[in-house]
């Protein structure tokens, strides 16, 4: 019972439900009692420009009739590709891609979810491979139509050495869940998790996580902020298990949101599931307002009081933009943040 | 320059400032002294427009205009500058884009030409350097990981770049070692001018050896109950608040 399988066979009732633990804050059974026809051929050289396009040496599209992609970077390579993946009018589409980094290769992975205004439903499955001492940025931009539902599952599997860092930045979309599944063999391989949410109107994301710790001397360091406006609704789940036996394992994760209307709603549920002695793991997480004093020490300055918002609103989502490694990528992520915000 | 005249004001319903009347006029340094309790930090903030400080009777006009009718952002861009006796932290925004985004929107609201950046960035390292202030410091993020007195020394700054005309000190002492002092101290009386006024309130008058002022007034239970010359300070120091406690 997957989302691929629903999608491909037409089928809501193979859909995840409230029902399914994992999937009780994102009900797409409930919300999707039919599901539109099969997306058709998208023309690709049609599409807008790619918001990553002046930073990368190739883009693969991912569309209705363009539904598989394989990325290989061989062994001590190194590249910066653009994944996009394009919903384009009221369809059901199941795409997947696999990419493989070989051992000691480099990558800057650059993904964006277009949608358009239609109610299109989406899910994205990525296999994603790092061999010994292989490194991966990957940095994921969601940006969803109001009527669209998406989902985005990814497998990251690492070897020993491997460093894989990943910035999910989104604004949510009708029902939308980014989900990441890291399994991580510790042999000081090194995983960082971290996320955006910038949330208006009716709009809903999931952000959830899942590592697993399974060997000693792994790191994991996870730190996902958000905003929430007017009715939107955010979720985070945030899994690190640490295996038996998975010793010298350090897992670092936080959670931090701002609710800035009183219809709007956070749910957050950070598990640590640990079954080895000798690790070190903490969790934070922290949801509230925007901090009044700050706010007036700010407007006592000469802000105006929407000013003094957006910069404290913009400072408190940019630690996430500023954890990104490659400099480069750190301005179009920003400029897209402060372009929901201002919004 | 700042008159307030039978001010009163509430917090929470109950009653702190209870018909406070005070006259500052341009050029002058006045002291406001009294015990805790006493309404100093309420005066500060209501004149400031902290949300909370409500106004039940009375005024306060800079220059003439009504004071307390304006939003907190209006009051700054008429030149009121307050100096927190606790400054606020705040996380992500660098201090220097802070200060010139306040300079700023200042600026906007009186209708004069943004600053630029290579302007500012002149005026912040001279500024910097005449309060002997790390100009690494200034782009870090405002007041996070600061020292109490590195935090009332960038108060000093912010004062020093915004320029304001009518300032409220409040318990700026608080918080300093002696050679912080002396450089705050100096940073404030560089600003005095025959076109600003200064409120500088303060519990001691160990303050009031290095900025002196022209007139003392002492606040007790919501009212002014005392002025005088720089005298009454020592007076003060000498012989407490008790006698004025009584008579209020």
């Amino acid at each position: 019972m997957t989302v691929a399988t629903a999608l491909k066979a037409n089928d809501p009732t193979q859909l995840p439900s409230k029902r399914d633990e994992d999937w009780r804050w994102t009900d797409l059974r409930g919300l999707l009692r039919v599901l539109p026809p099969q997306a058709g051929a998208v023309e690709l050289a049609a599409l807008p420009a790619g918001a990553f396009d002046a930073l990368v040496e190739q883009t693969h599209v991912l569309a209705g009739g363009h539904e598989a992609a394989q990325i290989v970077i061989p062994p001590d390579g190194k590249a910066a590709l653009a994944l996009r993946i394009v919903s384009r009018g009221e369809a059901s589409l199941s795409v997947r891609a696999t990419v493989r980094v070989g051992t000691g290769a480099k990558l800057r992975l650059f993904e964006t979810y277009e949608g358009d205004a239609s109610a299109y439903v989406t899910h994205a499955a990525l296999d994603i491979v790092l061999e010994d001492g292989a490194a991966v940025e990957r940095i994921v931009l969601a940006a969803d139509g109001d009527e669209g539902v998406l989902v985005s599952q990814a497998q990251v599997s690492l070897a020993a050495k491997a460093e894989f860092g990943q910035t999910v930045i989104t604004a949510g979309a009708r029902r939308q869940r980014l989900e990441t599944s890291v399994d991580h063999p510790g042999a000081h391989a090194s995983v960082r998790l971290d996320g955006a949410y910038l949330l208006a109107a009716k709009r809903h994301a999931d952000l959830t996580t899942i590592v697993r710790h399974q060997g000693v001397d792994g790191a994991t360091s996870q730190l996902t902020k958000g905003v929430v406006r007017d009715q939107a609704r955010a979720i985070f789940q945030g899994r690190i298990v640490v295996e038996e036996g998975a010793d010298q394992t350090d897992a670092r994760m936080g959670h931090h949101a701002l609710i800035l209307s009183d219809q709007a709603e956070v749910d957050a549920k950070p598990e640590l599931l640990i079954h080895a002695d000798d690790v070190q793991c903490a969790h934070g997480n922290t949801i509230g307002a925007l901090d009044e004093d700050a706010l007036f020490y700010m407007r006592q300055r000469g802000l105006p009081e929407t000013e003094a918002r957006a910069l404290l609103v913009e400072a408190f989502v940019g630690e996430v933009a500023d954890r990104i490694l490659n400099e480069a990528a750190r301005e179009p992520v920003r400029a897209w943040i402060a372009e929901r915000l201002a919004s | 320059m700042l008159s307030i005249q039978n001010l009163r004001a509430e917090v929470d319903g109950k009653e702190i400032l209870k018909g406070l009347t005070l006259d500052v006029p341009a050029g002058e340094v006045h002291a406001i002294m009294g015990p805790n309790g006493a309404g100093k930090s309420t005066l500060s903030y209501v004149l400031t427009g902290r949300d909370g400080y409500e106004v039940t009777g009375g005024g306060a006009t800079l220059d003439g205009e009504d004071l307390l009718a304006l939003e907190p952002n209006e009051r700054a861009a008429k030149g009121v500058f307050l100096s927190f006796q606790y400054p606020l932290e705040i996380p992500g925004v660098p201090a220097l884009t802070f200060i010139r985004t306040a300079l700023n929107a200042q600026r906007k609201a009186r209708g004069e030409a943004e600053i630029t950046a290579p302007e500012f960035l002149k005026l912040a390292r001279a500024t910097a350097a005449s309060l002997k202030i790390d100009f690494g410091m200034l782009k870090r993020s405002l007041n996070v990981g600061f020292s109490g007195g590195e935090k009332k020394r960038m108060e000093i700054f912010q004062m020093a770049m915004l320029q304001p005309r009518f300032l409220i000190l409040d318990e700026t002492d608080s918080g300093l070692d002696i050679d912080a002092l002396k450089i705050v101290s100096e940073g404030v009386n560089a600003l005095r001018s025959p076109e600003r006024a200064m409120l500088v309130i303060t519990h001691y008058q160990r303050l009031l050896d290095y900025i002196k002022p022209d007139r003392v007034h002492v606040l007790s239970a919501g009212r002014i109950v005392a002025s005088g010359g720089p005298e009454l300070a020592l007076e003060l120091e000498r012989e407490g608040y008790d006698k004025y406690a009584r008579a209020a």
